[in-house]
């Protein structure tokens, strides 16, 4: 197994800009941080024919859905309400795309950025995933939880978007 | 499938999606890579903190465990490759970082211009096992500027007959100038091999005896 240095030195600026792509920049350097000190933990367990870039990108991705539910102090919306004072189990399956969703437009630097926040949670995801953290889209369904031909089919309609969006914006 | 293939304004699109989120600079990632090595050092994970140092014998590599000093690797040896042996042998979790070993660099530094005769760092030496443990650990013992031959480190360590199996612990030695293998010369006075080079050793062991200049001043 090689040392970890050399893991965060070949991935690190990819997962930097994966994280840069789903989040405002303050948060995306935490990101970075928890992504590598989670990977760093688990890497003695990784499999040797592993997909290190897809491990590391599948592991920024709940960062930022992490990200995403700690900016909002109070109870993340989907979980059910407490009764009593006792929690009711925890959200549904559909709970990380509302988080996605929640995205803030605060620290966007640029149009596109903006743009990228105009997406479904999956378009987006797809689309980051796929073009810039290269996956294939076996692993961005993956990783999205759904199957290969959804996440061909939301990066398509995710890039489709965006045109639309830039489209609109004046230059 | 056919919505794979983008065109020529998707292509432009991509390119501008490529231009919107920065490449990081090498800066901006050494200063979360340093993060890193302190988040992980906190948190019990840096199973391996690791990093290079310029001496008189050129670049020595200091690796580091929690309990010590795990490593020092001599200009003459592959780097790279102890580092992956170190990845197989005590844990992948390594990262570049000095915190752990400053000390040991300081201490080197004060050794080689002549200033200190004993080193005071923690030592991991759970890699080596049996008589070569043995072996190490009476080393630490032979002071500055004494030297001791192959058969009365044998005999100290408790086995007077062993006097190869105390060489090739020496040349094992996987943390040399603090586990002082250079102070261990032949019954006939010569003074035998090091892995850093006879001159070297014949270098180190000059400097201890006092007749030779601090060994910052030559290369």
């Amino acid at each position: 197994m090689r040392p970890f240095d050399e893991v965060v030195a070949e991935h690190g600026a990819v997962v930097l800009r994966v994280c840069r792509a789903m989040l405002p920049v303050a948060e995306a350097d935490d990101a970075w941080s928890e992504t590598f000190l989670s990977a760093m933990r688990a890497y003695p367990d990784l499999r040797p024919d592993s997909n290190v870039r897809g491990w590391l990108t599948t592991i920024a991705h709940r960062k930022a859905i992490d990200q995403i539910r700690g900016r909002n102090r109070r109870p993340w919306p989907v979980d059910p309400l407490p009764i009593d004072g006792v929690p009711q189990g925890k959200g549904e399956a559909g709970a990380d795309e509302r988080a996605l969703a929640a995205l803030d437009r605060a620290g966007v630097v640029n149009e596109l950025q903006a743009a990228l926040d105009g997406l479904a949670p999956k378009q987006r995801g797809a689309v980051v995933y796929h073009y810039l953290a290269e996956l294939p889209y076996a692993e961005v369904g993956e990783l999205l939880g759904t199957s290969e031909a959804a996440a061909r089919r939301s990066a398509a309609d995710g890039i489709a978007r965006l045109r639309t969006t830039m489209r609109g914006t004046p230059r | 499938m056919n919505t794979e293939t983008p065109g020529t304004t998707d292509q432009q699109l991509l390119a501008e999606l490529e231009r919107s989120i920065p490449t990081p600079t090498t800066d901006e990632l050494d200063s979360l890579r340093a993060g890193l090595a302190a988040d992980a050092e906190r948190e019990g994970v840096l199973d391996v903190a690791y990093r290079s140092m310029d001496s008189p014998y050129g670049s020595l590599l200091l690796a580091a465990t929690e309990k010590g000093l795990v490593r020092i690797g001599l200009a003459s040896e592959d780097h790279d490759a102890i580092l992956d042996g170190l990845a197989e042998t005590v844990s992948p979790r390594m990262l570049r970082s000095g915190r752990r070993t400053d000390p040991v660099v300081r201490q080197l530094d004060e050794y080689f211009s002549g200033d200190r005769r004993r080193f005071d760092v923690a030592l991991d030496l759970h890699l080596v096992r049996g008589f070569r443990h043995d072996v190490l650990t009476h080393l630490v013992d032979v002071g500055y500027g004494t030297t001791v031959s192959y058969a009365g480190l044998a005999a100290a360590s408790g086995n007077p007959r062993a006097v190869r199996a105390a060489g090739s612990a020496c040349s094992h030695n996987p943390i040399p100038l603090v586990v002082p293998c250079h102070r261990v010369v032949r019954s006939d006075g010569s003074v035998g091999n090091y892995a850093g080079g006879s001159e070297m050793k014949v270098s180190l062991l000059a400097m201890e005896s006092g007749s030779a200049g601090p060994a910052t001043t030559r290369h």
